[in-house]
């Protein structure tokens, strides 16, 4: 076995620096690596590109950087819930790349896999479209569209063992398993750390061989978005 | 009588067919699951990464990872699966998904839509609907016939940024159901007591009208 150590968010963050370029999971403040934001908010790395679906809210996850002005430039799908992120756009502080979120996720997976660049509908004839190869398949047009280069994935994990393989938990996944492996150094955080088998080979999601560190995050305030129930009859 | 939100939601759930695996987008087509007959089989997507949604979780019930594409804390029912944005966007670019209904600004004549950008205001940004909508081979469209300016939002062609090209297929409003043909739109249905002329008055694009179009059932 390929020991990843169980380390700390100190050590797992070593060689963060400015002007570098971030992979980070969850989809709105679902399955984010709460513990890594917050080592990077104390870090207080700048200039920082950040590909991510959303951008958090004011006052949790990516809306914990933004607050800093440590965020150069944002690459999502949907940032509809952020009054600071707005601000900084709007005042041209923050620079903003909105793409499709199938285009996001491939392009991590492509990173993940090696594909340099692949073709996607999505976009065709929008101005996402704008400026990009196009070709036809099938009788319908397409866009190229390239794998993402960054130098930091940080994920977050339900399960994890020292080997680094990973087991997500619910819609906690999302981005996270695309993100491992599709930068230089891959952080993984998780809930519960557990000794080398541990867990069931047949359950695993992510194979450690995409992870390079991997920490238990301290703690998960796993913050509700939109809380939307029923009563019991 | 124009129907309201429920009321579009309820008649484009006869849209849904035994077997269906079915993307409901935020708005209007949410309420959808509300109406689908419980004799058939259903199960609904959500791009964030599940299949088989349930409804709301009872009061104290609700668990952080599990919410749909809204951000809104869900149930899952028998038979659900859970998986990871490249795989659920797999599911809809590989047209796996049977049908797509969202929600829209504009729809242009020949099936453009354009949902995501008003320019000058604050852009949240297009979340999985310009993939939705380039991939999808059946898409319904479920808005208000005109916009808050008592403007036509069934148009020539759209004047906001789009979000897709010639993709949208069908269209319930508060007034009619409409079919995108190659000629323009077809009117289908008019909802109960709208007269043709009005549903002409109301929209903008080319529409053709046959002889006695019937009123929508619910």
């Amino acid at each position: 076995m390929i020991n990843k150590k169980e380390t700390s968010v100190d050590e797992a963050l070593q060689g963060v620096k400015d002007n570098m370029t971030f992979l980070l999971g969850g989809f709105g403040l679902c399955g984010i690596p709460e513990n890594s934001i917050n080592k990077l908010v104390a870090l207080n790395v700048k200039n920082l590109t950040c590909v991510s679906n959303n951008a958090g809210v004011d006052d949790f996850g990516l809306g914990l950087l933004l607050q800093k002005r440590q965020i150069k430039k944002m690459i999502s799908s949907y940032v509809g819930e952020n009054d600071e992120f707005e601000r900084q756009m709007l005042s041209g502080e923050l620079e903003v790349e909105l793409i499709p979120q199938g285009t996001l996720a491939e392009r991590c997976r492509a990173a993940q896999a090696g594909i340099p660049a692949f073709y996607t509908p999505a976009g065709y004839g929008t101005e996402v479209g704008e400026g990009k190869e196009s070709r036809v398949f099938n009788g319908k047009p397409h866009i190229l569209e390239h794998a993402f280069e960054a130098d930091f994935s940080f994920v977050k994990a339900w399960k994890g063992d020292e080997a680094g393989n990973l087991i997500f938990k619910g819609t906690a996944r999302n981005f996270n398993p695309v993100m491992c492996g599709a930068a230089k150094i891959t952080v993984a955080e998780v809930e519960e750390l557990l000794p080398a088998g541990s867990l069931n080979p047949n359950e695993i999601h992510i194979p450690g061989i995409f992870v390079q560190r991997i920490f238990k995050g301290e703690k998960y305030e796993k913050r509700i978005e939109q809380l939307t129930v029923r009563k019991k009859e | 009588m124009s129907l309201n939100k429920e009321q579009i939601a309820q008649r484009i759930a006869k849209e849904v067919k035994d077997g269906y695996y079915v993307n409901l987008g935020i708005g209007i087509p949410t309420l959808v699951a509300n109406y689908v007959r419980d004799d058939i089989s259903v199960e609904f997507q959500s791009e964030n990464g599940v299949l088989g949604m349930g409804p709301f979780p009872f009061e104290g019930e609700e668990d952080a990872d599990i919410i749909n594409a809204g951000k809104q804390t869900i149930t899952t029912l028998k038979g659900a699966s859970f998986f990871d944005s490249s795989l659920s966007f797999g599911m809809i670019r590989g047209q796996h998904v049977d049908l797509t209904i969202l929600g829209a600004m504009e729809v242009a004549e020949n099936g453009d839509i354009a949902n995501w950008k008003i320019p000058g205001k604050m852009v949240k940004g297009m979340g999985g609907a310009m993939d939705l909508v380039a991939s999808a081979e059946n898409i319904i469209v479920a808005m208000m016939h005109t916009n808050r300016a008592g403007e036509s939002k069934l148009l020539k062609e759209c004047s906001l940024p789009l979000t897709g090209v010639k993709c949208v297929k069908k269209i319930v409003t508060n007034l009619a159901v409409l079919e995108v043909t190659k000629d323009g739109f077809l009117l289908l249905e008019r909802a109960p007591g709208v007269s043709v002329d009005e549903i002409k008055n109301a929209t903008a694009g080319r529409l053709i009208v046959n002889e006695n179009t019937p009123e929508m059932v619910l």
